[in-house]
């Protein structure tokens, strides 16, 4: 048969070559080879802006806290690397952070990969209020779902009081509230992809003589690696680098890196000691972030992506039915109880259930002096500053990723590389870090609001880049050429055929770098103004304090922040394009 | 008046050469067909008159001005995708003004009375290629045949000085593909279109073709009307792409040429010497003395019987007879050659 025609009745790759039989990409195709001198000169300029940011905001402070750590009268003192390696009990830290981290990653892809094929696939009631749900707990401030899972898990909790099981002193503890806090990561990455992948390539494979699991394996599979492999290597990070989750269900058994430095830098004052984990810790995820391009680099397709409307059904016969109660059961178990257990606790007021904490929560002295302004104003705070802080993550992620979008050198590679380094160095390095270096003119930024969302956008800017970039490299590249063709400039093609085309995933990056902007604590609570806090500041703030109405007043202020998290995603659910009409 | 000049163009992909050296003329007013079989470097030439391809070497001329440093939206060409690559995130109706709205300038000044006139525009062509009042219809709900009138309408729509086609018709069915030929056709000389399509299928270029350049390997093996390809191909390349297998080596001497098949006349004036010899169907004669066959296989065509004879000398041949008194599978026949079906092509290289 001819190829042509094969090519349109076979899987069809939208990136193949469209000219006949060309097994040599041409230039202006793929990769830098050729790469024109005007391409390349877009890509330094939308490259510039980013460049920019994480030299400033980023490299110069953890430079400048790492030098103050290392360096002395009488000048570097690489030393000390040899020094607090060779220490046991640091060893001991480096091989727990690592292997809890494996565990952690295997352990969420084998629990959430059903729930992102059920989220992908299956249309039910409920659905994207559930959809919203299982994001919350990615927001949530570490040291309260430490609390919640202790308090679930724990000595008189709800499962001590029923089955007489206490997981607080076991690894299990650290592990279950981390998938708790990952799930959503694996269900909006590898789900969002998922949802539109063609049906018929499977079906494809099903009448070529594959069976169910191998058409799965070999098709969909393969299609969803790269963002399989980019959603794992998030949980990794996250969890490579967990900190309030293990401060408090770890004890002093376990401890990873990230607890290491803050314990050397907050409670020990032994800041070379903490500039040489946070140097350990950046090497680690910098080997980390080479592998994971490699692996992509390797496998990343254009994929043929429809209209995810499309691609759902209402689940038919006893095994998807049976498939889609257990995704529901492990969310109600995993992600329901702790944040129920949470509520519980916010209402359980001295005098009975009742609104006392929340009543509490407006005045400013009941905490014993603890805040300068009422709790309450911490919410309007919180808001200002993730809505700033998702502005400047969209402007630097979107110039990120639309620069990233044809492949290119090692040069490029790095950049990308780059980007990701936020999610892998220590927060509290960061804040300190902003702390001791942005004091000074020209860039005094210790009394300008704009600090915190600042340090929040950092942390924002990965998402939004690893939400686009896939969507954007999967556009198909001869619609671009179709719309030059009928004389659209570079610039007016990506507006008119790329945004459209990506607006979904633009909302879903929106959606990420607001939350996790909302939920930032360990480089915003060196930051944050003391009559500003953030909801998670006053939060741990509260924690910190004894007593039955801090604690309480805490679970309140946690309830609330869970509830603004819950609103907003669920208004960005909404925001989503009408299905009818066709479009992504 | 030229219209498009190619001249010298290359195209290489690391050591390979896609396109060599291809010069080809279009005319305007004139519809040009490149005709060859995958992998001969036809889509690629579209690719680089767009200026979606830089060229390795030589030049491409519009209107007798080079295109080199014209970027591809500024080149007033239209290209109809081999898979029409319509936009899936808008309607008909936004696809087929898109171009309209593109050459009408961004987005500032007067825009209702532009889009008003967009509306008119869109709706002239949607009438035009048979499909009025679809503008509201969302791409992904067209058949085959509607997407590609869509993506022909959005490629007329800013009315370009040149229309180019990559496999117009290749994904429909045959019936389909017959008709629009025809609609084609009628279309292009009514609006006084040029056009440069590339097509595997010869029927299809030779129904629409002013000229068809048959290539080869990036080169250009023949260019010529239809009639002249169909009746002197000008290489063995060219009969067996056309569908020709009656071929043989052949020593040609006067008016006879000596071959596997016995003498077999030819046309006078043929070159002389060892040579490659060309019979088609049409010209093997079934009769009562001659050179003595076996059918092999017999293929009803429509107008014709297609047989497929096995001589006792030399290769099999294909013939055709009537309707009427077709001899059947397994039947002992002879035949002889008319010198007018015969063509001398050069020995192969």
């Amino acid at each position: 048969m001819d190829r042509a025609r094969r090519e349109v009745s076979g899987t069809k790759e939208p990136g193949a070559a469209s000219h006949d039989a060309a097994p040599v990409p041409g230039p202006g195709r793929t990769s830098g080879q050729g790469e024109s001198g005007r391409a390349t000169a877009v890509r330094l300029a939308l490259m510039a802006v980013p460049l920019a940011f994480f030299g400033l905001f980023f490299a110069y402070p953890v430079t400048a806290i790492v030098g103050r750590g290392l360096k002395t009268d009488t000048g570097w003192q690489f030393g000390r690397f040899g020094e607090v390696l060779a220490r046991p009990d640091i060893a001991d830290v480096l091989w727990f952070t690592t292997w809890q981290a494996l565990a952690s990653t295997v352990l969420t892809l084998l629990i959430a990969l059903p729930g992102a094929y059920v989220f992908a696939r299956f249309e039910f009631p409920g659905k994207q209020l559930l959809r919203a749900v299982v994001t919350v707990p990615f927001v949530l401030p570490t040291v309260v779902v430490g609390t919640a899972f202790l308090a679930l898990l724990g000595r008189g909790g709800l499962l001590d009081e029923r089955a007489g099981v206490r997981l607080d002193t076991t690894v299990w503890a650290i592990l279950l509230a981390h998938v708790f806090f990952n799930y959503a990561v694996i269900v909006r990455t590898v789900g969002g992809l998922w949802a539109q992948l063609d049906p018929r390539q499977e079906e494809a494979a099903r009448v070529l003589g594959a069976g169910r699991f191998a058409a799965w394996r070999r098709v969909t599979l393969p299609a969803l690696a790269p963002a399989v492999a980019a959603a794992s290597l998030m949980v990794f990070l996250f969890t490579f680098s967990s900190f309030g989750v293990v401060l408090i269900l770890g004890g002093p058994a376990y401890s990873t890196l990230e607890v290491e430095v803050y314990r050397q830098t907050a409670q020990l004052l032994d800041l070379s000691t903490a500039a040489v984990l946070t140097m350990v810790q950046f090497a680690a995820i910098g080997a980390i972030l080479a592998l994971h391009a490699w692996t992509v680099r390797r496998r990343e397709t254009a994929l043929h992506l429809v209209d995810p409307g499309r691609t759902t059904h209402r689940p038919r016969g006893w095994a998807q039915r049976t498939l889609l109660g257990a995704v529901l059961l492990t969310i109600g178990l995993l992600i329901v109880a702790p944040l129920a257990v949470l509520v519980e606790r916010s209402f359980d007021a001295p005098g009975g259930y009742g609104l006392g904490f929340y009543r509490a929560l407006q005045d400013a002295g009941t905490g014993g002096g603890t805040f300068l302004v009422p709790p309450v104003e911490a919410i309007w705070n919180s808001l200002q500053y993730a809505l700033a802080a998702t502005a400047i993550a969209l402007l630097i992620g979107g110039l990120a990723a639309a620069a990233l979008t044809r492949r290119g050198g090692r040069f490029v590679r790095g950049f990308d590389a780059m980007l990701m380094l936020p999610l892998g160095v220590s927060a509290v390095t960061v804040g300190f870090g902003f702390l001791i270096t942005l004091d000074e003119p020209p860039l005094d930024l210790r009394t300008s609001w704009i600090l915190v969302p600042l340090a929040q956008a950092l942390v924002g800017v990965p998402f939004v880049v690893r939400t686009m970039l896939p969507v954007l490299r999967a556009v198909d590249g001869r619609l671009r050429e179709a719309a030059a063709v009928l004389g659209a400039s570079p610039l007016r093609a990506w507006r008119e055929v790329d945004l459209p085309l990506v607006r979904r995933a633009l909302l879903i990056a929106a959606g990420f770098a607001f939350a996790v902007s909302l939920g930032e604590f360990g480089a915003t609570v060196f930051i944050a103004r003391p009559d500003r806090p953030t909801l998670p500041v006053a939060v741990a703030r509260l924690l910190g304090r004894a007593g039955e109405l801090n604690y309480g007043q805490a679970m309140a202020l946690s309830t609330i922040l869970m509830l603004v998290c819950a609103v907003s995603l669920l208004l960005l659910e909404r925001l989503r394009p009408d299905k009818t009409s066709g479009e992504f | 008046m030229t219209l498009l000049q190619l001249e010298g163009v290359s195209v290489r992909f690391g050591e390979r050469a896609v396109v060599d050296s291809v010069d080809l003329a279009v005319a305007e007013h004139e519809t040009v067909c490149v005709l060859g079989p995958s992998g001969s470097g036809k889509s690629t030439l579209l690719r680089v008159v767009a200026g979606l391809q830089q060229v390795s070497g030589g030049r491409v001329l519009l209107d007798g001005a080079d295109q080199a440093a014209v970027p591809v939206h500024r080149r007033g060409v239209g290209l109809m995708f081999q898979d029409h690559q319509l936009f899936p995130h808008r309607d008909v109706g936004a696809n087929v003004s898109f171009g309209l709205r593109m050459r009408g300038g961004g987005r500032g000044a007067v825009l209702g009375a532009r889009r008003g006139s967009y509306a008119d525009r869109v709706a002239e062509l949607l009438e035009l290629v048979g499909l009025p009042g679809a503008q509201g219809r969302a791409v992904a709900s067209l058949s085959g045949g509607e997407q590609q009138r869509v993506a022909l309408a959005r490629a007329l729509a800013p009315s370009p000085r040149l229309l180019m086609l990559d496999e117009p018709l290749g994904q429909l069915d045959r019936g389909l593909r017959e008709r629009l030929v025809v609609e084609l056709r009628g279309l292009f000389s009514r609006l006084g279109t040029t056009v440069l399509a590339v097509t595997h299928d010869q029927g299809e270029a030779f129904a629409l073709a002013d000229r068809v350049v048959v290539m080869r390997d990036g080169r250009i093996a023949q260019a010529g009307t239809p009639l002249e390809v169909w009746q002197r191909p000008a290489s063995e390349f060219v009969a067996r792409f056309l569908g020709f297998e009656n071929v043989v080596p052949a020593t040609v001497a006067g008016p006879v040429a000596a071959t596997a098949w016995g003498r077999v006349p030819v046309p006078a004036g043929s070159p002389e010497g060892e040579q490659r010899l060309l019979v088609r169907p049409a010209g093997v004669v079934l009769c009562e003395t001659g050179l003595p066959c076996e059918v092999v296989s017999r293929t009803f065509r429509g107008t014709h019987v297609a047989l497929l004879l096995r001589p006792e000398n030399g290769p099999v041949l294909e013939a055709e007879c009537g309707l009427a008194g077709a001899p059947a599978v397994g039947e002992k026949v002879a035949v002889t050659f008319s010198p007018a079906e015969v063509v001398v092509l050069p020995p192969q290289a």
